[in-house]
């Protein structure tokens, strides 16, 4: 039991990379995550990895998803099976460029965030956590093109205990959805852009598409923000690994200790405010090696 | 055309917890057996070490370990007069894919149901009148006793090395245990879990109530185990990240951690993963079944003979087998004919939200199964003369984690975002709870599965549907339970509390519970059953559906697996001690 992959911190200043030894290459990636010093992470995978088991059966009447890797029918017979390096990683997100917002909708994205998640004195807010890049990679990825769900038609209209039943996928709808509300802004605002308004304005707006009472065209206003919503407190709170929660900052804010696994000596030690600082699955910034 | 492979004794169809410990059963007993399994392989070490288990976004969020409706999921409408939509993401429950089923992923929680409960409508009537009972309520009396499957739970509790603390041991109260439980006939194999400030508090509050609290029973351990089977399992961490999860200490009961070690050993098992089943095969009689006919990931099509076929697909899809390969009459809810997907029932919960500004409750510091819990509103340990309902649940203090997207509370009326969100979110983080309710959900008329007629699977099979809503008599035990529990929050003295009874209608993107149950229910009579009381089909004597809560006749007030699992024993010592000696019907 245990890690079957290393992590090894190297310090770098204002950058952020990975330096995956993955199927026998190694490829360096270098994310720009703003001011603050980040480590080098190396991670060692002792073997590459052979498939994702996030898989579906292929048949010969259903296409798979695209991006679905496919597993093969197995045997298993007298003993567990076991294999060096077989461990399904978690998905790495890549640092590095937009890779679904274009520059415009990054702009617009990063200002939403940081009114959803503003920065004060007890922290960042959404911009600086990454949740704009968190929202990029997970679009880029299984969830934007919502791979793994039931996508065949017919799609009717049903109630709301039924569901979500659109054929649009969440890439489709951040894609529509940011360009009526650049065309909506851009009508009402004499040609603005959202992060042109004023903050109170941008909460203005924002509060208006959370009640309904914006049209925007094609798309439901309220859906839209409900998804940008969710989608953001997400990254600010899901695992560094994803992009958002930068340097543990959602976590630091309401004292989860993130990544840990052993609380043993803390469960009879009530009203006692747990000690130790958070760490993510690739640990923590300060453990980078100093000089 | 399926290729024809060699004959076996035993082909199981899924390899979750019914599947895995009837497969060491039977192989055990010097049968041939294949289990066929339409998900991966998985393991600790693999799956969901501790390096990277930790991940709420993966597991919790994206729900990395469970059936992909792209494989297969179902349709859904609360009433026969809507038209049902496919569920295309599974939210409000989670079935299981893989090696080790909703094993893997389950909280732990193991119950047994009270002794009451399997003579449930002989009991209600003898106790209250036939009136007490709705017209359309479909509850029916199990075909086996509490004392019939006492040795069962028994056995299916120390293979899991269950942490708790009896509360009558063979008809003895004891101190500390749940007094309302039927009897035991020993000590649970592992001391209670060690309880938080939060679980602590509620158990004081409920006994200057009168209440008479007790340790949730888990299988999640306290203590270091090993099995029957010889296999060694780890201390509970408490780490918090359980239910959804696999565990990374090998501390949470699975088939994993429980079974496959030793049944990989037995030379006469092989296990067949990434393979789905279309259906169970008949002869020509349509009395016996010759096997099943699967499909690999490269679309082959294959056909595994076999003398006795055990269904072990989880609730929902034993049903959804039974319906695709024509076994058994489907039931029809306008005539009241028919068993195969009748009295689907499920779960009705409920909570109460606490804040408690001067108390650090550190609640992230969780198993899936602790906390402190009460029962005596569950079943009919309470009079329900004049109440306007039957049924009933357990309930108390077992908040299993607070893991940050999707457990941050905040006082009522904070905006969903913005700068007084973020602020509320951070000074109300280490001082929330959250206490619940695990009601029952009696079977009615109007709540069935059959296919749908208008969506497919990928394999072009039709996908089940399912129609359900909740009951009047639901809602209202509901609501009753929840005032109770709210009694005791308001003597925790919170700052602010709310209470969220259950409200209709039934919303299948709201997570409740797994616990779906019905649609091939066990009976003494075949009527108003698919299968005997040794979970043997009434219409083909060599297929058993061995303890998936598809054969429960209702649901009632606890999670289902304790008593899955003493089901499982139940009907494979059926098989080795009768059925193998005189195959045919054993009723
Ligand atoms: C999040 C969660 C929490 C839960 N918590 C609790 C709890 O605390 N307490 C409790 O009592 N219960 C709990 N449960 C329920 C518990 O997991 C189930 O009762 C239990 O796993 C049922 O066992 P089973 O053998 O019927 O099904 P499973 O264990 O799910 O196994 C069924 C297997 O059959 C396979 N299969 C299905 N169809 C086919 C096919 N056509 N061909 C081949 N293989 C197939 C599936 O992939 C799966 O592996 C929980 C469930 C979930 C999802
Ligand atoms: S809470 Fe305990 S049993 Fe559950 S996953 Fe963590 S260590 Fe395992």
């Amino acid at each position: 039991m245990g890690c079957l992959a290393r992590f090894k911190n190297l310090n770098f200043d204002g950058t952020f990379a990975f330096d995956l030894l993955w199927f026998g290459k190694s490829a360096l990636i270098n994310l720009h995550r703003g001011p603050k010093a980040f480590g080098v992470w190396v991670m060692e995978s002792k073997a590459p990895l052979c498939l994702s088991r996030r898989s579906f059966l292929a048949s010969t009447t259903a296409l798979l998803a695209t991006s679905v890797s496919v597993v093969h029918a197995r045997t298993f017979h007298q003993g567990m099976p076991w294999a060096p390096g077989a461990a399904d990683l978690p998905p790495l997100t890549r640092p590095g460029p937009w890779v679904f917002f274009t520059a415009d909708e990054a702009a617009t994205i990063e200002a939403i965030v940081d009114r959803l998640i503003p920065p004060d004195d007890r922290g960042p807010g959404g911009k600086d956590a990454g949740c704009a890049v968190f929202i990029d990679r997970q679009l880029a990825g299984p969830y934007g093109h919502s791979e793994g769900l039931y996508t065949r038609p017919p799609f009717m209209p049903g109630s709301s205990t039924q569901g979500y039943q659109n054929p649009d996928s969440p890439a489709g709808r951040y894609r529509n959805g940011l360009k009526a509300l650049a065309d909506h802004i851009g009508e009402s605002n004499g040609g603005k852009k959202f992060r042109e308004l004023t903050a109170s304005d941008q909460d203005k707006l924002l509060s208006n598409l959370e009640n309904g009472s914006i049209k925007l065209k094609d798309v439901e206003a309220k859906a839209f923000f409900a998804m940008l919503l969710q989608d953001t407190q997400q990254g600010f709170f899901a695992d560094p690994i994803y992009g958002g929660n930068r340097d543990m900052v959602g976590w630091k804010l309401i004292g989860f200790p993130g990544a840990r696994y052993d609380y043993r000596d803390w469960v009879e030690r009530h009203n006692e405010p747990y000690p130790l600082p958070p760490v993510g699955i690739m640990g923590r910034a300060d453990w980078a090696a100093k000089g | 055309m399926a290729r024809k492979l060699p004959s076996k004794n035993v082909v199981v169809i899924g390899l979750g917890w019914t599947g895995s410990i009837l497969s060491y059963e039977l192989a055990k007993a010097g049968l041939d057996v294949v289990a066929i399994e339409r998900g991966p392989w998985r393991d600790t070490a693999t799956d969901f070490p501790p390096s990277y288990a930790q991940d709420e976004l993966r597991y919790a969020v994206r729900l990395d370990l469970f059936l992909r409706p792209a494989q297969e999921t179902l349709t859904f409408r609360n009433k026969a007069d809507q038209t049902a939509l496919p569920i295309r993401n599974f939210s409000g429950f989670l079935p299981g894919n893989g090696v080790g089923g909703a094993g893997i992923h389950w909280n732990g929680q193991t119950w047994r149901f009270l002794p009451t409960d399997f003579r449930l409508r002989s009991h209600l009537t003898e106790r209250y009148g036939a009136d007490m009972l709705p017209s359309d309520m479909t509850i029916q009396d199990w075909p086996v006793s509490y004392d019939d499957l006492e040795p069962y739970y028994d056995r299916f509790e120390k293979l899991c090395g269950t942490s708790g603390k009896a509360g009558n041991i063979k008809g003895t109260k004891q101190a500390g245990g749940n007094p309302f439980e039927g009897w035991r006939s020993s000590e649970y194999p592992t001391p209670p879990l060690k309880q938080g400030l939060g679980a602590t508090l509620f158990a004081d509050a409920a006994r200057k109530l009168g209440h008479s609290p007790f340790p949730q029973p888990a299988s999640n351990l306290s203590e270091a185990y090993t099995n029957p089977l010889g296999i060694r399992m780890g201390q509970c961490s408490y780490c918090g990240f359980c239910e959804r999860f696999g565990c990374g200490n090998y501390s949470k009961a699975s088939p994993q951690t429980c079974v496959l070690p030793a049944l990989l050993r037995l030379p006469n098992f092989t296990a067949q993963t990434e393979s789905e089943v279309l259906k169970i095969n008949l002869d020509s009689t349509g009395k016996r079944a010759t096997g099943v006919t699967y499909v690999d990931t490269s679309g082959n099509e294959w056909e595994q003979p076999a003398d006795i076929v055990l269904l072990c697909a989880f609730s929902l899809f034993n049903v959804q087998l039974m319906l695709v390969s024509g076994i058994g009459q489907p039931y029809d809810p306008a005539s009241g004919q028919g068993v195969v997907g009748r009295n689907y029932a499920y779960q009705t919960t409920s909570s109460v939200s606490l804040i408690l500004k001067d108390k650090v409750l550190n609640p992230f510091i969780a198993t899936g199964a602790h906390g402190m819990m009460i029962d005596d509103y569950n079943g009919d340990n309470f009079d329900h003369t004049n109440l306007g309902f039957v049924g009933g649940g357990y309930m108390g203090a077992g908040q299993t984690n607070a893991r940050p997207i999707q457990t941050r509370p905040v006082p009522k009326g904070t905006p969903k975002w913005g700068a007084e969100w973020k602020k509320a979110t951070a000074e109300t983080y280490q001082h929330a709870f959250s206490l619940s309710t695990h009601g029952s959900s009696y079977s009615y008329r109007d709540c069935w599965l059959d296919l749908d007629p208008t969506y497919k699977d990928r394999l072009g099979r039709p996908l089940m549907r399912m129609t359900f809503d909740f009951h009047e008599n639901e809602l209202k035990m509901s609501a009753y339970l929840t005032e109770r529990l709210a009694e005791i929050a308001k003597a925790m003295n919170p700052t602010e509390m709310q209470a969220n009874p259950r409200k209709g209608p039934y919303d299948s993107t709201i997570y409740q519970t797994t616990h779906n149950t019905g649609g091939t229910v066990m009976g003494a009579d075949p009527k108003t059953s698919v299968l005997n009381r040794y979970c043997q089909s009434w219409d083909v004597h060599n297929l058993f559906i061995p303890g998936g809560a598809s054969v429960f006749p209702q649901n009632h007030g606890y999670n289902p697996t304790d008593t899955v699992g003493a089901l499982a024993y139940w009907t494979s010592d059926a098989i080795t001690q009768r059925y193998l000696k005189n195959p045919g019907p054993l009723v």
